[in-house]
């Protein structure tokens, strides 16, 4: 018999993919890979939620989970636009190169 | 009649509307008789007022005729509204009836100037504010006319404002009256604030029933006083007085003699209760300003060699015999100085400039002389007011001088002695100026004559002779527009006199300015009968008139009813028991005065004593300008630059110090989203930090 998964197994892996997200966002320059990695925190957020709505019975983490994808999917087809736009603009600009509101 | 009060300030108002509308068109000298007519009927009305008050009982005789709500605001409720009383019908008698006089004078004095009609215009707008500020029932609408009166002044003495010191003298005079006036504004919030109302009633009355504590009494009485300093010129501001002689003459014995130098004589009069409310300093202070005034104004009319500036000094120091008597308690006596001092300073005034008149425009008393046989009616009338102001009997000045200085005698020997003293100097200069004027040696001949014979020696026939004479008195009076009408008399002179011997002949002065000498000359020999002393050889019911008259509105202090009115503050006082001496002391004094004038300048039996510094009014111009100059200007720099380095210096450090710090700080905003977003989660780590393992929560 297989072992049963254990819930702490999942905030485990979540964990993982928010530390990879938060990485990658941190170190990449590329925007869209910024903004994917972006999408991997978010999603590590929601197997957080889930995994805990299961083990604990609470059908409000599943609840959380969908409003956050609603509002990921709004965030992104605002984010990719400006992107796009951007990209259209200046083709091959990186993060670091979009600083003219610095101080 | 009383109900018509408000026609007094009307017909003037009716004046100077007319005049302004069309006083070009209506020209000379219609402009001229139309604002005299006006200036009448106004004289017309106070004498109907004063013969209805006259019928009343005393105690009815005071009335308050209310025009309008002129300032309705919450608590402030100030009516435009006229006050009839004994005391305010006094000044308008005097102010308009004097007033008329010199606007008939006028007529022949500006006669030939280009601004003919505008100079009776400005003499209707002086008389309506000086109405106004006599009759009005509380503190603003006097005020309206205290700053009329100080408006006008500046328009009449820069009437001739193309030249350039009579436009300063003007501006001389607005700016230190400006410096008094503020007193008279604070007095008004200070009076406001005490009790709720700026009617003299009310103020009048809480001063009577003591509700006005003694603390505020005396901050309104000083502070008014402040104002009555300024407008009536007494140390320190009476300089702008001797200065203000720049003006045409009329203006001269209308403004700076007869009435409106007496408005903060009658200002204090009126609020008199307050002034016997207040602590007793104030009315120390008020007689002892008044006499050093008197003596300091007397010793600088004694080196003045300008006809009008003896007379303006002798202004000075009259105002200043006012103020002693407003001190001493006597305000009967201020009054009645006032009213006989406008007598006969105006017919002074008019006197003299009819001898500017008659010598052309020659004002220097140095260059006249002789004139009596040239000039008999103004000499004449000249002299009739030399005795009165110098305190002969029977002439009114005598017996207002007298009553001043024997209330004097009884608050202090001091005040008497410098009173005398200014008496003996008043006669003596007085006397100087007749015998330097119409006595003497003649002075003017040689002078005059030097460019006349210079014409004379011009083959031309005598009409060149004449237009190069009218040509030259142009020159000589300088861009006054004045010259104009003495170059027409000059005209008519020297068609006269060139064929016979081609002399320059003062000439008397025309009916227009005669007739108005004449008549103050015989007020001013019989002004004294107002207010005769209550000595044995007077009847009984001759004396004290003006006192009768005036009693209801002058305090008198406690019990005076029962000691009977009027002099019941002085008749425990050794001065009271002398007063027949004093009477003679005074006759002796101005005797003596006339005597020493008379053997120094008529006999020169001394050589004058004129020094430069009574010349130059003991320099006390040139001190001001000095104080203000060096001091006064060092004071004022420092504090502008105060103002630029500490004040705007504090204001501008905290702007640096934003800048700069702002400067600093914006250096963290790279740009970098991924700076950003470090800086975030290393917030949000420290966060969660805080809350799960300092806060405990989880």
């Amino acid at each position: 018999m297989i072992a049963a998964v254990e819930p702490s197994w999942y905030l485990v892996v979540a964990a993982l993919l928010f530390s990879i997200g938060a990485f990658g966002l941190l170190v990449r320059r590329n925007p869209l890979v910024m903004f994917m990695c972006i999408e991997l925190m978010l999603n590590a957020a929601n197997l957080t939620f889930v995994a805990l709505a299961t083990s604990l019975g609470d059908i409000n983490g599943q609840t959380a989970v969908f409003f956050v994808m609603v509002v990921a999917a709004a965030e992104v087809v605002v984010g990719l636009g400006i992107l796009v736009s951007i990209l259209r603009r200046r083709p091959g600009a990186t993060a670091d190169d979009l600083a003219e509101l610095k101080g | 009649m009383v109900e018509l009060v408000w026609l007094i300030p009307a017909f003037p108002l009716l004046g100077f509307l007319t005049i302004l509308i069309g006083g070009r068109r209506m020209g000379e000298p219609l402009a001229g008789l139309f604002a005299t007519a006006m200036v009448g009927a106004s004289f017309v009305v106070a004498v109907l007022t004063y013969l209805d008050l006259l019928g009343m009982d005393e105690e009815q005789r005071s009335h308050t005729e209310t025009l309008f709500s002129w300032v309705p605001v919450g608590d402030l409720q100030i009516d435009m509204a006229f006050l009839v009383d004994p005391l305010s019908i006094t000044m308008c008698l005097f102010v308009t009836g004097i007033g008329a006089l010199i606007h008939l004078y006028s007529i022949g004095y500006m006669h030939g100037d280009p601004k003919f009609s505008k100079f009776f215009l400005y003499l209707n707008l002086f008389v309506l504010s000086m109405t106004l500020l006599v009759l009005g029932s509380n503190l603003l609408v006097t005020f309206l006319g205290w700053e009329g009166v100080g408006t006008c002044s500046y328009f009449l003495i820069s009437f001739w404002h193309t030249k350039d010191a009579n436009a300063t003298a003007g501006k001389k005079a607005f700016v230190t009256n400006r410096i008094g006036d503020f007193g008279v504004m604070l007095a008004m919030f200070l009076a406001f604030g005490a009790v709720g109302s700026i009617d003299y009633a009310v103020i009048n009355d809480s001063a009577l029933a003591g509700t006005l504590t003694q603390a505020t009494a005396t901050g309104i009485a000083a502070l008014l006083f402040v104002g009555a300093v300024g407008k009536s010129a007494q140390l320190p501001l009476y300089v702008w007085l001797p200065d203000a002689m720049a003006g045409p003459t009329p203006v001269s014995a209308l403004i700076h003699a007869a009435t409106m130098v007496t408005a903060g004589v009658y200002l204090m009069v009126r609020v008199n209760p307050v002034l016997g409310a207040a602590a007793d300093w104030v009315p120390m202070l008020i007689a002892w300003i008044g006499a050093i005034t008197a003596l300091f104004a007397a010793t600088i009319a004694l080196a003045q060699n300008d006809i009008k500036k003896v007379l303006a000094y002798s202004t000075v120091s009259q105002l200043g015999y006012m103020f002693l008597a407003v001190g001493t308690g006597a305000y009967v006596a201020a009054i009645f100085h006032m009213i006989t001092h406008a007598f006969f300073k105006a017919l002074l005034f008019l006197g003299s400039g009819s001898v500017i008149h008659g010598m052309h425009d020659e004002q220097d008393m140095r260059k006249m002389g002789k004139l009596f046989k040239f000039m008999p009616v103004t000499a004449s009338t000249f002299i009739v007011g030399w005795l009165a102001i110098a305190g002969v009997p029977p002439f009114a000045g005598f017996w207002s001088k007298d009553e001043i200085l024997l209330y004097a005698g009884a608050e202090s020997w001091v005040l008497y002695g410098i009173g005398i003293v200014t008496a003996i100097l008043t006669a003596f200069y007085m006397t100087r100026q007749v015998i330097m004027t119409f006595f003497g040696e003649q002075k003017w001949g040689s002078l005059a004559n030097e460019a006349e014979a210079a014409h004379l020696n011009d083959p031309a026939d005598t009409d060149a002779a004449t237009e190069g004479a009218e040509a030259e008195a142009l020159e000589d009076a300088g861009t006054g527009p004045q010259s104009v009408g003495a170059a027409a008399n000059a005209d008519i002179d020297q068609h006269e006199t060139h064929g016979a011997h081609g002399e320059f002949k003062p000439h008397e002065s025309p009916p227009f300015m005669l007739i108005p000498l004449v008549v103050l000359a015989g007020l001013s020999a019989v002004g004294g009968l107002i207010q005769l002393p209550s000595i044995g050889i007077i009847p009984k019911n001759a004396q004290h008139k003006l006192l009768d008259w005036l009693h209801p509105i002058v305090e008198f202090g406690e019990g005076a009813e029962e000691r009977g009115i009027g002099e019941a503050i002085i008749t425990d006082t050794t001065a009271y028991d002398l007063k027949v001496v004093l009477i003679f002391v005074a006759i002796a004094c101005a005797i003596a005065g006339i005597v020493a004038g008379w053997a120094v300048y008529q006999r020169r039996l001394v050589k004058p004593f004129e020094p430069e510094l009574l010349e130059r009014g003991w320099r006390y111009d040139e001190a001001i300008s000095w104080f203000m100059g060096k001091p006064g200007r060092a004071g004022f720099q420092g504090v502008a630059d105060g103002d630029a380095k500490v004040v705007d210096g504090a204001v501008n450090g905290v702007a640096t110090i934003v800048r700069e710090t702002a400067g600093q700080v914006r250096k963290g905003q790279t740009g970098y989203v991924r700076q950003y977003a470090g800086v975030i989660g290393i917030g949000v780590v420290f966060l969660l930090g805080w809350f799960v393992v300092i806060r405990g929560i989880l």
